[in-house]
Order: C-alpha cells, then sequence, then structure tokens
C-alpha cells in the first residue's frame, strides 16, 4: 500500500545513521582527549578565508560550466563523445600531481609565461587567492560541466519537440525548458563543489602564497601536529562541518523540480542555433578544451621520461589501490543509490545530511578519530585496508548522491505511480525500472567514485603498515627520497589507471542506457 | 622428495620456534621505511644480529610521529620511537613516556650534544640550494637574499619539521630582529608549501631560484643523477642544525631488545646506510669513511637552539612568521 506519507524505509534510514556516526563518532573520540575549546583570532581568519576561497571557487567553476555543458548538449561533433570523457580526468588526478600540471602552463616559467615574455607583457604570478581559485576551477569544472550536461540530456525530446513546434527561438527555450532544469541541478553543483574546497588542502596551501592563505584544513593541521590541541582540532572539524551542514540546507532549500514529466526516451538533440551562438559555443569549448587538458597534458610528458625504470613495489601498490577503488566504489554505488531512491520518494533533512556532511570531514580528525576509536582492540595497521575502504566509501558517497539525485527524483515523479498501482517494488522494481532508467548516472557516478577512491591518501598515512602502501603513498615516498621523476611517473600510472577505472564504468553505463 | 619431506619436518618443528621470536617494533617517519630510505639495510642488519624481527611502523614525518605517541600514549605497540628532531624532543619528554637510554656515546655531531632520553643517529644542516646553471653565485646572509629579488620556495612550519626548522634558524640568528627579517624576505617567498617534497619539488620545475632542504641534497644530485651543478648557500649568520634522534618508550614490553637497539645504531651497520639513503650526516662516521660530495658544503658556524629554548620561543616565532607574511 503506497500512502502519500511514506515513513522513509529502514535501509535508508539504518545507513544515514551509519554515516553520520561515521563523521561524529572520530569527531567525538578527538574532542574527549582534548580538554577546553578556545579559538584564537587566527583561526577566525582562517574560518573566513576558507569561506571566501571556497564559495568563489564554487561560483566560479559552476557559472564557467553552464556554456560549456549547453555547447556540449546542442553540439554534434566528431570527437564529442571522446571530449566529454576526457574533460572529466582533471577532477581525478589527485591534488598535487594536478598542481604540478598547472604549473606547467601557468607556473613561473610555464608556457603562459614564456608566451608572455616573448611578446614583451609583464609576467602573471600563480600564487595567491587566483590560484586557488584557477586550481578550484581546474580541478572541478570537470564534474560541473558533467553533472549540468547530465541535466540538459534529462530534458525528454518531447518539450525540446513540442518548442520547436510552438516556433521557439534559443531565448525562450533559455526561458521555458533550460532555466527550469538549472534551477533544479545548479544547486547541487555549486554544493557539493563548495564543500570540496572547504576542505581542500595541498592545493590551497602551495598555491596560496603564504600563511595569508590559511584555510581551516590547515587550522587542524596546526592544532594535531604544531600544538597537539586535540579539542580545538575537534572544535574546527565541528566547525567545517556545521558550515557545510547550512550551505546543504540552502541549496536544498532552494531547489525546485523541474517538473518536465515524463518522455518517451525518444532522442532527439536540442535545437543547435547559428549566428553568434554557434561561435559563442565554439569558444566555449575550445577555451574549455585548452585549459583542461593542457595540464594533463604536461602531467604525461613529465610522467614519461621515468616509466622505463619504475620501482617494482609500483605493481603491488597499484594492485591494492585498485582493490580499494573497486570495493569502495561498489559500496559507495549501493549506499548512493538507496539514498537517493529514498531522498526521492520522501524528501527527508536525514538522508540529505547524511549524504552530504561526510565531504566536510576532516581529513585529518576522521584518521585521527578512527585511529584513536581503533587502538583499544586491534594494532592499526592490521585494519589498514578495511578502514580505508570505509572511509573511501563515505568521502564518494556525496558525489554520486548528487550526480544520482536529480534523475531518481524526476524517475519517481514520472513513473513513481504508475510502478505503484502496477505494486512493482523491491527486485524487479530496480531490475526492471530503476537500473535501466540510472544506467547512465549510475556508471558515471560509479566511474567518479573509483577514480577518486583511488587517487584518495585519506587516512592510509595514519594506518598503512610497511608493506601495505597504496600508489598515492608511493608517490609520495618517492618524492620524499629526491626520486621526482620517477614519482611523476607513478603518478603518470596512477591517473592512467584512475582514468581506466572511470572510463570503463562510465562507458559501461552510458551502453547500457543506449 | 626426500628433502621436500625434510623441509616440510623441519618447518613444522621451526614454526612454534618462529612463534616466538622477539619483535621489536620501531615507529618512524614513513621516508625510513620506504624502499629508498635506511629502513631496508637497517633491518636486515639489526635481524642478523637479534635473533629477533625488528618492524617499522611508519608515521608521516616527525611531528607527525609525536602527535602520534602523544595518541597511543603508553597503550603504544611500538618500542623505540626513530625520527625526532631537537626542535621537537623537548615536548616528547615533556610527555614522560621516554625511558633514559643509558649510553654514552661518541658522535660525529658538529656540537656538543647530551640528551639522557634521546640519542643522535644522524643531524645535517639546513640550507638553501639552488642551480649553478640558473643561479650562479648564491647570496651569502638571509639580509642579502631578501635584499636580492631572488625567489625562494619553503615549508609550513606548522605541517613540515624543515619548515619550522627555518623558523627557529632565523630566530637563533637575528633574535628579536627575526620579525623584521621575515618582513624582509616576504617579497622573495614564492610560496610555502605543506612539506619538503612539495618544495623540493617546485624547485627542481624551475619555480623557484632556491629551495629550503639541506647542504647535503647536492650530494643526492652528483651521486645518483651525476649531476653537480646543484649548490647549498653557506649563510654568513651559520646554518641550523638537524639532529634526528631515537628513544626508548619507558612502556616498553622489549627493554633488553630496545637497549640493543638504540646501541646497534651508532655502530657501522647502521651508520653507513644513512648517507645515500636518509641523505643526511650519520651520528657516527663509518669506517669507510663519508660518500663524495658530503664534504663540499660545510659551513664554518652551526646554529642551533637547546631543545628548550626551541620549545620556548616557537610559539612567538610562528606568530611572527605569520604576521610578517601575512601583509
Amino acid at each position: 500500500m503506497a500512502s502519500r506519507a511514506r515513513p522513509l524505509n529502514l535501509p535508508a534510514t539504518a545507513l544515514a545513521a551509519l554515516l553520520l556516526a561515521l563523521v561524529a563518532a572520530p569527531l567525538a573520540a578527538v574532542a574527549l582527549r582534548g580538554a577546553g575549546l578556545s579559538f584564537g583570532s587566527a583561526d577566525w581568519a582562517a574560518v573566513r578565508f576558507t569561506l571566501l576561497q571556497a564559495t568563489l571557487s564554487a561560483l566560479l567553476s559552476t557559472l564557467l560550466a553552464i556554456p560549456v555543458a549547453r555547447a556540449l548538449a546542442r553540439r554534434r561533433f566528431p570527437g564529442r563523445g571522446a571530449l566529454i570523457v576526457l574533460m572529466g580526468a582533471p577532477f581525478l588526478l589527485p591534488a598535487v600531481v594536478a598542481v604540478l600540471g598547472l604549473l606547467a602552463i601557468f607556473g613561473r616559467t610555464g608556457l603562459l609565461n614564456a608566451g608572455l615574455q616573448t611578446l614583451g607583457l609583464p609576467a602573471i604570478s600563480i600564487y595567491g587567492l587566483q590560484g586557488v581559485l584557477l586550481a578550484h576551477v581546474f580541478l572541478n569544472l570537470p564534474l560541473a560541466v558533467r553533472m549540468i550536461l547530465q541535466g540538459w540530456l534529462t530534458i525528454p525530446a518531447e518539450r525540446i519537440r513540442l518548442a520547436q513546434s510552438l516556433g521557439f527561438g534559443p531565448a525562450e527555450i533559455s526561458h521555458h525548458l533550460e532555466r527550469p532544469m538549472l534551477r533544479e541541478v545548479l544547486p547541487g553543483v555549486a554544493l557539493v563543489i563548495l564543500i570540496i574546497c572547504l576542505t581542500s588542502f595541498a592545493v590551497v596551501l602551495t598555491l596560496g602564497g603564504g600563511p595569508r592563505a590559511t584555510t581551516i584544513e590547515l587550522a587542524i593541521y596546526q592544532a594535531v601536529r604544531f600544538d597537539f590541541d586535540l579539542s580545538r582540532a575537534a572544535g574546527l572539524a565541528g566547525l567545517q562541518v556545521a558550515i557545510c551542514a547550512v550551505a546543504a540546507l540552502a541549496a536544498w532549500a532552494i531547489v525546485r523540480p523541474a517538473a518536465f514529466g515524463a518522455g518517451l526516451d525518444r532522442a532527439t538533440a536540442l535545437p543547435a542555433p547559428g549566428g553568434w551562438r554557434c561561435g559563442a559555443d565554439a569558444l566555449a569549448l575550445s577555451a574549455a578544451t585548452l585549459f583542461l587538458l593542457l595540464p594533463l597534458l604536461a602531467v604525461v610528458l613529465r610522467g614519461l621520461p621515468g616509466l622505463t625504470d619504475l620501482p617494482a613495489s609500483v605493481l603491488p601498490a597499484a594492485g591494492r589501490s585498485i582493490l580499494v577503488a573497486l570495493a569502495s566504489a561498489t559500496l559507495a554505488t549501493v549506499a548512493a543509490l538507496t539514498l537517493a531512491l529514498a531522498a526521492a520518494a520522501r524528501p527527508s533533512a536525514l538522508v540529505e545530511g547524511a549524504a552530504t556532511l561526510p565531504l566536510a570531514t576532516s581529513g585529518l580528525v576522521l584518521g585521527t578519530g578512527l585511529f584513536l576509536i581503533v587502538q583499544p582492540f586491534t594494532p592499526p595497521m592490521t585494519v589498514a585496508l578495511p578502514v580505508t575502504i570505509l572511509v573511501n566509501t563515505a568521502l564518494t558517497l556525496p558525489y554520486l548522491y548528487r550526480i544520482l539525485l536529480p534523475e531518481t527524483r524526476a524517475l519517481q515523479v514520472d513513473y513513481g505511480r504508475l510502478a505503484d498501482s502496477l505494486s512493482m517494488s523491491g527486485w524487479p522494481r530496480l531490475r526492471w525500472l530503476v537500473l535501466p532508467r540510472l544506467a547512465r548516472p549510475i556508471g558515471f557516478g560509479a566511474g567518479v567514485a573509483a577514480a577518486l577512491s583511488m587517487g584518495d591518501l585519506g587516512v592510509i598515512t595514519l594506518f598503512a603498515g610497511e608493506r601495505q602502501a597504496t600508489l598515492p603513498l608511493v608517490v609520495q615516498q618517492l618524492t620524499g627520497a629526491y626520486r621526482i621523476e620517477a614519482a611523476a611517473s607513478a603518478a603518470l600510472i596512477l591517473v592512467t589507471l584512475s582514468f581506466a577505472l572511470f572510463w570503463a564504468c562510465d562507458a559501461g553505463g552510458r551502453r547500457a542506457a543506449a | 622428495m626426500k628433502t621436500t619431506l625434510l623441509a616440510a619436518g623441519l618447518a613444522t618443528i621451526a614454526l612454534p620456534a618462529l612463534a616466538e621470536t622477539l619483535v621489536l617494533t620501531v615507529l618512524t617517519y614513513d621516508s625510513f621505511t620506504s624502499e629508498w630510505g635506511p629502513g631496508p639495510a637497517v633491518e636486515a642488519a639489526f635481524e642478523a644480529t637479534c635473533a629477533c624481527d625488528l618492524q617499522f611502523v611508519p608515521a608521516g614525518d616527525g611531528a607527525a610521529l609525536l602527535a602520534r605517541i602523544q595518541l597511543e600514549g603508553a597503550a603504544s605497540e611500538a618500542d623505540i620511537v626513530l625520527g625526532l628532531d631537537t626542535s621537537l624532543t623537548a615536548a616528547a619528554a615533556a610527555t614522560g613516556l621516554f625511558a633514559p637510554h643509558g649510553i654514552t656515546a661518541t658522535t660525529a655531531l658538529p656540537v656538543a650534544f647530551e640528551d639522557p632520553l634521546f640519542l643522535p643517529f644522524d643531524w645535517g644542516w639546513f640550507a638553501f640550494v639552488h642551480d649553478r646553471t640558473r643561479l650562479a653565485e648564491a647570496p651569502k646572509s638571509f639580509e642579502a637574499l631578501a635584499a636580492s629579488d631572488l625567489k625562494i620556495v619553503i615549508q609550513d612550519p606548522r605541517s613540515s619539521t624543515p619548515g619550522l626548522g627555518l623558523l627557529l634558524w632565523v630566530k637563533a640568528a637575528y633574535g628579536d630582529r627575526a620579525a623584521e627579517v621575515w618582513a624582509a624576505l616576504a617579497d622573495n617567498i614564492v610560496t610555502v608549501t605543506p612539506g619538503w617534497s612539495e618544495a623540493y619539488g617546485l624547485f627542481l620545475e624551475g619555480e623557484a631560484d632556491m629551495v629550503l632542504s639541506y647542504t647535503t641534497s647536492p650530494a643526492y644530485h652528483l651521486i645518483v643523477e651525476s649531476d653537480d651543478n646543484k649548490a647549498a648557500a653557506l649563510f654568513d649568520e651559520g646554518q641550523y642544525l638537524q639532529i634526528e634522534v631515537a628513544g626508548k618508550l619507558a612502556a616498553t614490553d622489549q627493554p633488553a631488545l630496545a637497549d640493543q637497539f638504540l646501541a646497534f645504531m651508532l655502530t657501522d651497520a647502521f651508520q653507513a646506510a644513512i648517507p645515500q639513503t636518509n641523505w643526511m650526516y650519520p651520528a657516527v662516521t663509518p669506517a669507510a669513511g663519508l660518500p663524495e660530495g658530503f664534504d663540499t658544503f660545510r659551513p664554518a658556524k652551526s646554529l642551533l637552539l637547546s631543545p628548550e629554548e626551541a620549545q620556548a620561543v616557537r610559539d612567538v616565532a610562528l606568530a611572527e612568521w605569520q604576521a610578517a607574511l601575512a601583509r
């Protein structure tokens, strides 16, 4: 019996509670070890800077992604599919690798400054807020483009044909179709990027140019490592989660379902207007391609020379990383789908919070807290890989959830009542309705999750024993031992594997949807 | 076939004996245990003498080690902590978790060093490293560096031990004038990185003329890459020392084995592994001497604050650093 006030289903409630516990328990464990809490003026400065850079990064990434996604949605050209996949790559880069790629283009001796010098123009500096924003847009624009493009693809063909038969021009299409879609999609996109940037650490520190660019995460580092003030660390981490919660609630309040209604899944491309719009689309696409692919090319070129004499330990480390990535991506996909289906059936602040807050947890506090929880029972080394899988699952779930949610909601609105009236539930509903209709976002989301857990150092640094290094840890060890060239090659292998995992999942999803 | 059976039989006898093998757990920084660090050689050499199993537990860098033992407290599995430096030992001693080592050692350190809880295993001088093909003549003091328009990259003292070392270096050289020196240096600093490896990577990519590292860094390029263009700038103020130490945890369940390891640490078998894996000076010069390049950049003057002084000034020094660079 499907009633209107359907209660949240049990698995989703349990999952949400588990996720919230995973955020809260390490925080509490760290807080309990400390005594008394006091924030200094430096901490508030860190909070202000963090908010500033994260907000600007989110706005810039989201706004710049709109023209790129629209151009991809309404233009057809050879290599379009490959471009869409390849443009996703920067998002999957480990931060340190991305920074070195960006420096090859925008650094003091990078391509851009070399060009400016030949023209006799003054050099530009990447270090400072501008560099932080540049790197965050580089890393997050791909995610934003893909999420917004997904939105464009969900506009049913029937609405587009109706618009065409009514003689809508680009302006009317924008007003009646695109804007409602954007209104639904953009808050979620901006929110995810805002939260990613809230906890960004290595990028901000390396490109920030000095203590002006101190973020909350760095203040947490200082509290744990410099002052051993665990209560301050927990307090700052709590503050970070609170900021994220406020942002999540705000985004949740803004979202309005676009309510296009169901279509018959006929493929109709959006009309591709000519004139200046054609030029604008070409410009958006070529600018984005250059911006995203040049640094990526630099990463590849840096890594090539050392490939021939890589240390043997790269192989088992790569194996461990793939294992972690596949395990956590599978878990995260199942969990995110459960939560998204529950939230689509019945809006729930609990689910929304549980699926968002893990992103905002401080990596250092999460690791330290889990360490404190685990240590009385077993030497942390013995559970390094399970803990890494668990944490990566929790940390990648929010991306998956955001990617799945808009289409899951549309699915519920368009087909929910029909399925209910047919008493279609459980496995048959999943098999014949949900999985086929959501194959595309599931494939994309699982790919993102797999690639992210591949490149994430996360808690492994606190837990890893002597022979348990994952690939990102080996990259770090190589740079720590002066072996910069070998590190660049190991990083290239890491990036290639991440990308291969992403591509396999993404292409699988699109094939299943086709 | 017979030998296989015999081997299998021997293995069954050997297994219970193996299970009783004593285990010595050494908590150390990550790069010590990596394939390219001293760990593998040290492990093999010690296990050949001790009939025990030496296990390293890697934990980030020096500062992460201190946080780790504070987290673990007396419940720690570790018997030895190896890799703290003298800017951290006062805080480490204050935890009350360490036991006296009882060893009087003759070391090759350029300054007198005596600590009842901590024994040095290697040391080095911090220095700004440059590439002579890009910068032929390096400045000879902090003030000359500040007056130049050279670009340097340094590490954040809040997340990196070399970064903290630089903070103490400027404090030891300039005392109350440290804030002034930092203010003058501010426009030379391209950026501040979370750790040594990011900074060194940026320098090698050409993002800065000089990087904060060690006087022994050029030796790596010389020995491994046959590149003799890297050089360390020696400053008139003197170079600040980093002395890396190990200590025995009071709560160890293997006190005798821990003592044996600390004594072993100062023998040739351990010390000879240091120069070309950790790229630092060994605390006791091995019989074979030092590899080439280790005598090229030897400063006339060494600076070092005592652990207590370092502990006392670091909060003030950090505040001065933050204030000067935040402008």
